[in-house]
Formats: structure tokens, C-alpha cells, sequence
């Protein structure tokens, strides 16, 4: 049956219909999804998780993959950067069942730290690299995907952008599930423990495969050209490719020619399809990538032919291209007199800033409200982590110093308590990325003696990339309830100076155990306990009474969205108000009640 | 076969992915080919959002390009100007003049409130006006905002869907205590549309 879903649900059906055995990720938008989607349609017999983190769940994959199984690892661009080390190994050694790494790009970036580009990782790796153009296209080519990997031993990434993972389309979706049969490991030290010798010997193979796997390539059938022979052509690759080919289709005197393998590159492909043309524009996110490996042919087969995009500046250098930014670059490019503007922008009114803000009554408001009250007037330092708690850094708020990347808040806050021992620093760090990556962190900052104070903020779920459960929640991907995992309990038993749990909500008591870590030499830790309101729908409402005396403290102090002004007058929105009673805690005059 | 490119914008909690896939299904349902895109991520929180819907086999993007909206429904008066460079001059906008006030607006003591977009938008003219939130509190709750938008873009005859599979769609994806509600949002608002 034909079902509406988004790309990554396309991703996610693809996979189940390639007979995927062992399915493994960490959230990260813009790749959050194609979990979720398996676990939603027909998978008895698969192994569903998501993993603690980018690299375990690659590592748990291998394992599958050297078995015969067909493994499918999910994650975003930057959790690349976190699987890389078992990644890079891998890619010497070589799978037995298929394996596909899902690493999704996010140009913009939208949701993301970095522009980075997953098929310079793919080249850097040396494995195969497949880069789809929509959902529908996403769905048959994972299949591909798992069909190369094992044709050829080697696992594979598989690479969507935003725009393909959250675009909706139409795919065939199976209502039963039929997984790959496959023998178990067959024990070979020569071929599974990587030495320096192994490394070497791969290495020239990997080296010769690969140009088998680009001429391959050069007949795979998302590897095509359109329009006529023409001096002036233009290249494109991912969602650029359907940019192009919506204003092209007025056009077809113009040829298109699309790679979705750019690594290895399709060389014999590209030179046919190069043949008598002058001119070639190149559309791609991210990178240059596509433009430089014809670069590359061009000197390789002296061709002479001119490449416009981003190393010209005729494209972009950073963030998303769109339908009107490729249109631009292609009327310049084919001499077309750019098309009158058919909107008049010049007397719209200044628009309102929206940046993206802490939820009304989210807890994580409450606990940087507290740290901040408690440290007022001292010298600190706020590293910040991965999550909804970002957002901490807004105003008036600011309570984000740092953020690099994830679990980099302990071991930053551990950084600057060694180069400055008067400040005190705070690492501020959720439940799922303490468990992503913040562990080994308070282990280093013990180990090494820092004079730091964790704040966990523990809102029992993974909130950003959309309520994941993770290692604390009691529940899996199998649907199993499992142990929850304990953090007060890893805590202490790393051995703490301090493990103190209090609740966010409650100002005064949260204040009072800042103040006594603040105070204490070591690592210490709080654990800023209570649910993100999104999970536990709360009924209650604040109200503010005829005793306000309209001084704005409470929205100068939290900058919670359901305090408005109307008139002037503080108002409360009662449709955005969860009573989480922070703004009572700040009244002055006691105003404000209905909290709990 | 129909061909139409609708963008539904407001701010992050209104509901606007809820009311893009029910445009989208019902279209199917009418035998259409169909893409969306939505914003999902950091925005989400408090941020502009934008669901881009596009009906017809010609549509490649996934996001429709500038002046080529044929009908946007806007749950905000500021989010319909801060896209209105997408509406094609013939197309006609569907806007919830209640105003949602950013945090950056409170802290500033800007007294944002819609207005000065309402006006610039009638000034510009091609919309249907009503204050959404209003609308919906006389039934009880501000969440039935999106139903009662799609309710006035369907009466305006903009989105090119016939009423019964809308409502047929709305049946499917809205919980069945707030079945009834919701259905009543929409023919309140089918009847603003058709004015």
C-alpha cells in the first residue's frame, strides 16, 4: 500500500524492505526518525535500539554485518564525528552482511553546529557514498545502498540532507516483513582483528576496488543526464538536483546531469555525458565536492571545459541552496534577464524577532534561574551542552557561556577550573547527553582533581530531536521495559564530592543547593529533576492577581513566553501556561498564584 | 489533475504540521500527487515555521519558490508578512489576526500586538481576515485554531478540496473526544471563508 511519509519514514521502509536484521542510532535532527518509523510498521525479528551514542550504535552494527546480517545505523552529520574511530577501522575491514551508515546533512545549518559534508567523510573513509534527491528516491536507493555493501564487502553512507529527511512523499510501504537469512560469524583473526599488516594489505585493495566501484557507478540508474547535447550544461547533486530540474524543465535545451554516487566517482559516466560541453555550472550543498572531482577529471583528461559554482562564488559557500537561489545562479549562467520581482518588499513593517525559545513552564528555565540567583555577583563560568538547554543562553536568561559539542560542558567546566581557580564553573548537561557522552567526562574531571559543579537537568527524555527514551527511562526500542539506569547512583559511585537531586520548581531549595556546591572544593553534582513539559501534560494555570503592580520583574527575570504584554499590563497567555509557578517564586509582591 | 502550491506559516506549538498533512491526504484522497516540507528541530521552539504543501505531478522542490504560493494560511499576522513574498499576485492569504507575542517583544516593551502587519495586509489586500483565537474560545479552546484556519481556506474555495474530504480527514487524525469540536471549528470557519 502507498503511504504518505517523510523522508526518513521513506528511509526507514526502504531499509525494512531490503530485509535490514539490526537497526541502530542516536537521535540528532535532522535523522531522528527513521528509528521511529521502524518501530512502527512490521519488524518481528529485528533488533531495534537507540544506541548511547553515534559510535556504539556503529559498533553494535559491525558486529551484525561481520555476522552476514544487514545492519542500518542512523545518525546526523556531527554524530559521523563521534562513530568516526570505529568508522575509519571499519572501512579496512570490511563487512560481510550489508551495512549502510545513514549520516544526515543539514545545510543551513537549521538545526545543527556545523556545514560539515558527509561525502568528504565517505572519500576520507574511502567507501561509497549515495546521495538522494527526495523521499521516493531515498526509498529505492537505500535498497541500493545495501546491495553495494555487500557486493562489494564494504560498509556504506548513505547521505540525505534536511529537505529529503523532512520532505513528505508517496512510497510503497510493505505491510509484512521478511528479514535477510544469514549464516552468523564464521571466526577469521586474518580478517576481523585489524594489525598494521591487515591495514596495509586492505589498504591497496580498498585503493583497486574503488575504481571498480566508480565505473559501476558510471551505469547506476540515479547516475543520469537530461535535456539535449548543449555547450552549456549543469551538474547537480542531492535536493540541488531537484532545484535545478524544476526551472530546467522550461529549459531543455540545457543538459542536467545529476551524480547521487559522488564518491567513488562515476568517471566513465561523467566524461560521456561531458562530451562537447564548454560551460558547466555545479549545484551542490555543503562542500564543493562535485565541482572539484571535475576539477580533477578536467586535468587528469585534459578536457577543456569551464566549472562555475562555489569556488567561483557563482554558488554560495554556505547554507541551503532553494528553488529561487538556484534559479538566480541559472538565469545568470544561460543569459536569461532575471525575472521581475512580483512581490513588492520594500514597505512591509518591521517584523518581530522570534528566535526559538525555552517552552512556557519548561523546568530547564527554573534551574538556570536558580544557578544564576545563587551565583549572582560571583565570577562563573556557564558551559552549556547538545539540547533543548541550549536555548538557556537567550535573554534574559544568558546563562550559556559555551557550547562546542556533545558533553563538552563538564569537560570545558573542568577546562577553566584549572586555568582559573577562582571562578567557579558549572557544567550545565541533560540526562541523554550525560549519558551520550557526558560520563566519561565526570570520570577525567574527578581523575584529574577540577573544581567544577555539574548540573544535570533531568527532564526524563531526550526533548529536542522529539521525546526519545534513552538508558534512564526504563524502556527500549523493543518496547522492554529495562532497568532504569541511575544517575545519582553512577555519580556516587564515581565517587562524588557531592550528588545532591532537587526539584527546579522549587526556587528556594534549588537555590540553596547551588549555594552549598558553589561552596564545596571538587566535583559536585545536582541533579535538576522534573519532566519535560511536553511528556507530562500539566492542567494548571497561573493567575495574576489585582495586587500586580505591573513592575514586569517576572518577565525581565525568566523571559517566559506566557508572560506577555497586553496594554502595557502584564498578562498571562493561559493557552502557553503550564502553572510551573516560576513567575509566582518571582514576584515581588506575591501576585501571581494558581501555581502548585 | 490538480496543481496548487499552499504554505501554511506561524510559530512553533500552533499546529500547523497537524493542518499541513490533513491538506495533504485529503488531496491524495482526491487522487493527487502530493509533497510537503515542514520545519522540525530548534525552531520549533517558539521559532517561525512554515509547511510548504505542493499538489501536482510538475512540483520537483520540495519548497515552493518565491511568488508562486497559491494560497498561504497564516496562523499569525507577522509570519503571513514575513512570507508574503511567496504569494503569487493572485493568491489569497487566510490570516489569524491574533497576535503571538515573542519573548524578545515582552522583554523590549515593543507592544507588538499584529496590528500594524494586520493593516499592511489589508493594505496589500488578497486576504481574509479573522481573529482565530476569538473564534475558537467561543468553543471552548485555542487549540482547534488549525482546524478552524483550514475550515476558512476551505470556505474561501482556495484550497481546491472538496469539504467532505476534508472533514473525512479530520475524522481520522483528531482524537474522538475532540472529534465533534474540531468538526464544528471547521464549518465555523468554512462559513468565515465563504464570507
Amino acid at each position: 500500500m502507498k503511504e504518505y511519509v517523510m523522508g526518513n519514514g521513506a528511509i526507514a521502509l526502504g531499509a525494512l524492505k531490503a530485509g535490514v536484521n539490526v537497526a541502530c542510532g542516536y537521535p540528532g535532527t535532522p535523522s531522528s526518525e527513521i528509528i521511529e518509523t521502524i518501530a512502527k510498521y512490521p519488524h518481528e525479528g529485528l533488533h531495534l535500539e537507540w544506541s548511547v551514542n553515534e559510535k556504539a550504535a556503529l559498533e553494535v552494527a559491525s558486529a551484525a554485518a561481520y555476522s552476514g546480517a544487514r545492519a542500518l545505523v542512523t545518525m546526523k552529520q556531527v554524530g559521523l564525528n563521534v562513530a568516526s574511530d570505529p568508522l575509519m577501522s571499519l572501512a579496512y575491514v570490511g563487512v560481510e552482511g550489508g551495512m549502510v551508515v545513514v549520516s544526515a546533512d543539514d545545510p543551513g545549518p537549521i538545526s545543527s553546529q556545523t556545514e560539515q559534508d558527509s561525502r568528504r567523510f565517505a572519500e576520507f573513509a574511502r567507501i561509497p557514498v549515495f546521495d538522494p534527491s527526495s523521499p521516493e528516491e531515498a526509498f529505492e536507493m537505500i535498497q541500493d545502498a545495501f546491495d553495494y555493501s555487500e557486493k562489494y564487502k564494504t560498509p556504506v553512507i548513505f547521505r540525505p540532507t534536511t529537505r529529503v529527511d523532512h520532505g513528505y512523499a508517496s512510497v510503497e510501504a510493505s505491510d509484512s516483513y521478511v528479514p535477510k537469512q544469514f549464516e552468523g560469524f564464521k571466526k577469521d583473526a586474518g580478517r576481523f582483528v585489524i594489525f598494521p599488516r591487515l591495514s596495509y594489505k586492505n589498504h591497496g585493495m580498498i585503493e583497486e576496488r574503488n575504481v571498480r566501484i566508480g565505473e559501476d557507478f558510471s551505469s547506476y540508474r540515479f547516475n543520469t543526464a537530461e535535456g539535449e547535447a548543449s555547450e552549456k550544461a549543469v551538474l547537480a547533486g542531492g535536493i540541488s538536483y531537484m532545484y535545478a530540474k524544476e526551472f530546467l524543465k522550461d529549459h531543455p535545451e540545457v543538459k542536467l546531469i545529476r551524480v547521487a554516487t559522488p564518491y567513488p566517482f562515476p568517471e566513465s559516466f561523467m566524461l560521456r555525458e561531458l562530451k562537447g560541453v564548454k560551460e558547466l555550472t555545479c549545484l551542490e550543498e555543503l562542500s564543493p565536492y562535485l565541482e572539484e572531482q571535475i576539477l580533477k577529471l578536467a586535468g587528469k583528461h585534459a578536457l577543456s571545459v569551464k566549472v562555475f559554482g562555489k569556488l567561483t562564488q557563482h554558488v554560495a559557500a554556505m547554507g541551503e541552496n532553494s528553488a529561487d537561489s538556484v534559479k538566480a545562479v541559472l538565469e545568470r549562467f544561460l543569459g536569461l534577464p532575471e525575472a521581475e520581482k512580483k512581490t513588492r518588499t520594500e514597505d512591509i513593517p518591521p517584523l518581530p524577532a522570534r528566535p526559538p525559545v525555552l517552552c512556557a513552564g519548561c523546568p530547564h528555565r527554573a534551574s538556570f534561574y536558580a544557578v544564576k540567583k545563587a551565583m549572582e555577583g560571583q565570577k562563573t563560568y556557564y558551559c552549556g551542552d547538545i539540547g533543548c538547554y541550549t536555548l538557556g543562553n537567550a535573554m534574559p536568561l544568558d546563562m550559556v557561556d559555551t557550547c562546542l559539542c556533545m558533553g563538552a560542558g563538564v569537560t570545558m567546566a573542568q577546562g577553566f577550573s584549572h586555568v582559573d581557580r577562582e571562578g567557579k564553573a558549572f557544567a550545565f548537561i541533560g540526562d541523554s547527553t550525560f549519558f551520550a557522552s557526558g560520563l566519561t567526562g565526570v570520570v577525567n574531571a574527578v581523575y584529574n582533581e577540577a573544581d567544577i559543579t555539574i548540573c544535570i537537568l533531568d527532564n526524563s527524555t531526550t526533548a529536542m530531536t522529539g521525546h526519545q527514551p534513552h538508558p534512564g527511562t526504563g524502556r527500549n526500542m523493543m518496547g522492554h521495559v529495562t532497568q532504569k539506569i541511575s544517575i545519582p547512583a553512577i555519580l556516587e559511585g564515581i565517587g562524588l564530592a557531592k550528588v545532591i537531586t532537587v526539584d527546579p520548581l522549587d526556587l528556594n531549595k534549588a537555590v540553596a543547593a547551588v549555594k552549598e556546591c558553589a561552596a564545596m572544593e571538587g566535583v559536585k553534582a545536582i541533579i535538576f529533576k522534573s519532566p519535560c513539559i511536553a511528556i507530562e501534560k500539566s492542567s494548571k494555570k497561573c493567575t495574576i492577581g489585582e495586587s500586580c503592580i505591573n513592575c514586569k520583574k517576572c518577565i525581565r527575570e525568566t523571559g517566559c513566553p506566557a508572560l506577555t504584554l497586553t496594554d502595557g499590563k502584564v498578562c498571562i497567555d493561559a493557552s502557553l501556561c503550564t502553572g510551573c509557578g516560576l513567575c509566582a517564586q518571582v514576584c515581588p509582591v506575591s501576585a501571581i498564584g494558581g501555581a502548585s | 489533475m490538480m496543481k496548487k502550491d499552499i504554505l501554511i506559516c506561524g510559530v512553533g506549538g500552533q499546529g500547523t504540521v497537524l493542518a499541513s498533512r490533513i491538506i495533504a491526504a485529503a488531496a491524495m484522497t482526491e487522487g493527487n500527487t502530493v509533497h510537503s516540507a515542514e520545519t522540525i528541530g530548534m525552531a520549533q521552539r517558539g521559532g517561525p515555521v512554515t509547511s510548504h504543501v505542493r499538489i501536482g505531478d510538475e512540483a520537483y522542490s520540495p519548497l515552493i519558490p518565491l511568488g508562486k504560493a497559491d494560497l498561504i494560511i497564516g496562523f499569525e499576522p507577522s509570519e503571513v508578512v514575513r512570507n508574503i513574498a511567496y504569494l503569487s499576485p493572485e493568491g489569497i492569504a487566510v490570516v489569524n489576526t491574533a497576535a503571538v507575542k515573542p519573548v524578545t517583544a515582552s522583554l523590549s516593551g515593543s507592544g507588538y500586538d499584529g496590528s500594524e502587519m494586520t493593516a499592511y495586509l489589508k493594505k496589500r489586500g488578497g486576504c481574509i481576515f479573522a481573529d482565530g483565537v476569538a473564534e475558537c474560545e467561543k468553543l471552548g479552546s485555542v487549540k482547534f485554531l488549525n482546524i478552524l484556519l483550514l475550515g476558512i481556506a476551505a470556505g474561501s474555495g482556495g484550497l481546491g478540496i472538496e469539504k467532505d474530504t476534508l472533514t473525512g480527514e479530520i475524522e481520522k487524525r483528531v482524537p474522538e473526544k475532540f472529534r465533534e469540536a474540531n468538526l464544528k471549528a471547521f464549518m465555523n470557519g468554512y462559513e468565515i471563508g465563504r464570507g
